[in-house]
């Protein structure tokens, strides 16, 4: 299983590593004179695109963050086996639940 | 190298877990190692103090220990490097066991080799040819690069993931189980595969550098790591064995 997770771990970040860099850079676009949310709306209501892009880096992010986490806690607790899978298998679906959630909300 | 008495201050480990550091005023010389100065330690002031030596000419790889906070081959060792202010401080080798002073129980590392399916196992009989190798084929090679460990544990006592992961299997065994994924000769390549792939094994490396650091015969266990990483998700794609 470790293999599995260890190429997951790296293809989503193969994912997130341009999606990031777009996301900060659309940050920076975004708040340069000033932010309200109907100027958000206004730019992904209804867009195909954008609900492609946070999509992808939802999907990506929860699959990604999980792995990362179990590995850190493996390394500094004592926690181990299924339980901690199980537990990431939580994280990872209440990330990816949240995070479509909040992409609906903004282009629905 | 030395104070103004020609002598060096030297620090060492005594006890075990629990222990101090006991202070030696040792003899400097021109050419002098840190086993030369231990050895001297235990003839002429401490007869009761307990290390590890055997070859004295790099060989053997039982006389690593820690000087100055850093794992060395004490054998080639040369004060006249490593010495701070004419001090040495020489302690046991990180995240193994102490039995005694300066000795660490070796176990969990050879444990851990075996682990690794680092145990050669062929299926020549005495009757069959000797198989022959082209020295030159990539799989030959990356098995020689790897091949000369002496199995001193300085690799596994830099090792910061072995020092917070104890399932880690460790720099040393990890580069063993890729001579012997890299051999020819070997019938256990899968079983090594399925083994170093899982949980302690070589996707658990943070790929520090600290084994090619300070390993004393300059091999690159991390590299052979990721050799190992390459080939386990290669076989992921090929066969869908994780």
């Amino acid at each position: 299983m470790e293999t599995r997770l260890f190429v997951l771990q790296r293809m989503s970040a193969m994912f997130l590593a341009p999606l990031v860099i777009v996301h900060l850079v659309l940050i920076l676009y975004a708040v340069r004179g000033g932010l309200t949310a109907d100027e958000i709306l206004a730019r992904t209501q209804g867009s195909i695109g954008w609900t492609l892009f946070y999509g992808v880096f939802v999907l990506a992010a929860s699959v990604h963050a999980p792995i990362g986490v179990r590995n850190v806690l493996r390394e500094w607790t004592s926690w181990r086996g299924h339980s901690l899978d199980v537990a990431m298998l939580v994280l990872a679906t209440a990330l990816m639940a949240s995070g479509l959630r909040a992409v609906w909300a903004v282009v629905a | 190298m030395s104070n103004e008495s020609n002598h060096l201050q030297v620090s060492i480990w005594r006890g075990k877990s629990e222990g101090r550091l006991v202070a030696y005023e040792v003899p400097a010389r021109a050419n002098q190692t840190v086993l030369d100065v231990v050895t001297w330690v235990q003839r002429h002031r401490e007869p009761s103090l307990a290390y590890r030596f055997a070859c004295r000419v790099g060989m053997c790889g039982s006389c690593a220990m820690t000087v100055n906070g850093r794992p060395r081959w004490t054998c080639r060792t040369h004060v006249r490097k490593v010495a701070e202010d004419g001090c040495l401080i020489v302690e046991p080798l990180r995240n193994l066991p102490r039995i005694k002073d300066l000795v660490c129980d070796m176990t969990p590392f050879f444990e851990k080799w075996q682990r690794a399916g680092g145990r050669f196992k062929g299926n020549a009989g005495r009757g069959d040819p000797i198989p022959r190798l082209d020295p030159s084929s990539p799989q030959r090679r990356a098995a020689d690069a790897a091949i000369e460990c002496i199995n001193c544990a300085v690799c596994y006592s830099a090792c910061d993931t072995v020092a917070w992961n104890p399932d880690y299997l460790g720099p040393a065994a990890l580069n063993r189980a890729w001579t012997l994924v890299n051999d020819t000769r070997h019938v256990e390549q899968g079983r090594i595969l399925d083994t170093i792939g899982e949980a302690g094994g070589c996707h658990d490396c943070h790929t520090h550098g600290s084994c090619v650091e300070y390993c004393p015969v300059e091999l690159n266990p991390t590299a052979s790591i990721a050799g190992l990483k390459r080939r386990t998700v290669r076989r992921l794609f090929a066969t869908g064995d994780a």
